[in-house]
């Protein structure tokens, strides 16, 4: 199999993963796509670690792994407060830190 | 391009046809995932998305990834999102208003991303095989780099997952 294949699946799954953070309004989607952003990388670091023959790569999956566990923990935490105090979770709206 | 890729020298035929099936797949189900008018579908495109990456791993040889991918990602994070999704939505099915009104702005990002992300990766690793892994990596090499070199990381990140249950706690407590 070709690193290319990989590596471009990659990329794919990374650009849609910024669209969804652009384009959305809802802050769980956001973090949706957050998630899409980190599953990528973790499929190039998987690649690199196959290409090269040496496990650190699939290591550092598993970090990013248990670092995105606790991310999307503490995230929805935060918007689960945001939505007690505003009744609403659309990011436009957060708007008090604006100068 | 894939005629190419098939008829490259030391590729795996049967491998190479699986990835781009599911490949297929996780593409497909990633833009629906951003663009779906649901919440609770994008939810669960996005179950097929993670699946996907974990059919991926174990096509790389990296079968406890995979595993740890399934169990945490398809298992806790996915129920997680379901819930916060419950807790912060009273309605059900299609909905407005999900996307921002400058949204249109991430298609040209996207694209223009995408195009720089390939150009630099055809330029690098464009003739580059992949070796046949001849089996999966066993979990003995995987524990080993956990419990020697990357030790000190390894405890470190016990420390950041105690942190953010806490942290979850206190931010999602009613007082």
């Amino acid at each position: 199999m070709l690193a290319v294949n990989f590596l471009l699946l990659a990329a794919v799954l990374f650009s849609i993963g910024v669209y969804g953070v652009i384009a959305r309004r809802n802050a769980v989607m956001v973090l949706m796509s957050i998630e899409l952003i980190l599953n990528s990388v973790n499929l190039n670091l998987i690649a690199f670690s196959l290409m090269h023959g040496v496990a650190d790569g699939q290591v550092f999956a598993l970090y990013v792994i248990a670092i995105a566990a606790a991310e999307v923990g503490v995230g929805l935490a935060m918007v689960l407060m945001i939505y007690r105090n505003r009744r609403s979770i659309a990011l436009d709206e957060l708007s008090e830190m604006k100068g | 391009m894939s005629a190419v890729i098939l008829a490259a020298e030391g590729v795996n035929v049967a491998q190479n046809v699986a990835f781009g099936i599911i490949a297929a797949f996780m593409i497909f189900a990633a833009l629906s995932v951003v663009s779906s008018k649901n919440v609770v579908h994008a939810a669960l495109w996005l179950v097929i998305v993670l699946a996907g990456v974990a059919a991926q791993y174990i096509l790389a040889a990296a079968e406890f990834v995979a595993v740890s991918q399934v169990l945490v990602y398809i298992g806790a994070v996915m129920v997680l999102f379901l819930f916060g999704i419950m807790l912060t939505r009273a309605q059900i099915g299609k909905e407005f208003g999900l996307n921002n009104s400058a949204w249109p702005l991430g298609i040209p990002v996207a694209v223009v991303l995408f195009g720089l992300l390939a150009w630099v990766i055809l330029d690098a690793y464009e003739d580059d095989v992949l070796p046949d892994p001849g089996g999966p990596t066993p979990t003995e090499a995987l524990s080993d780099q956990f419990l020697s070199i990357y030790l000190v990381p390894f405890l470190a990140l016990s420390f950041v997952l105690l942190a953010a249950a806490i942290g979850a706690i206190v931010l999602a407590r009613k007082d």
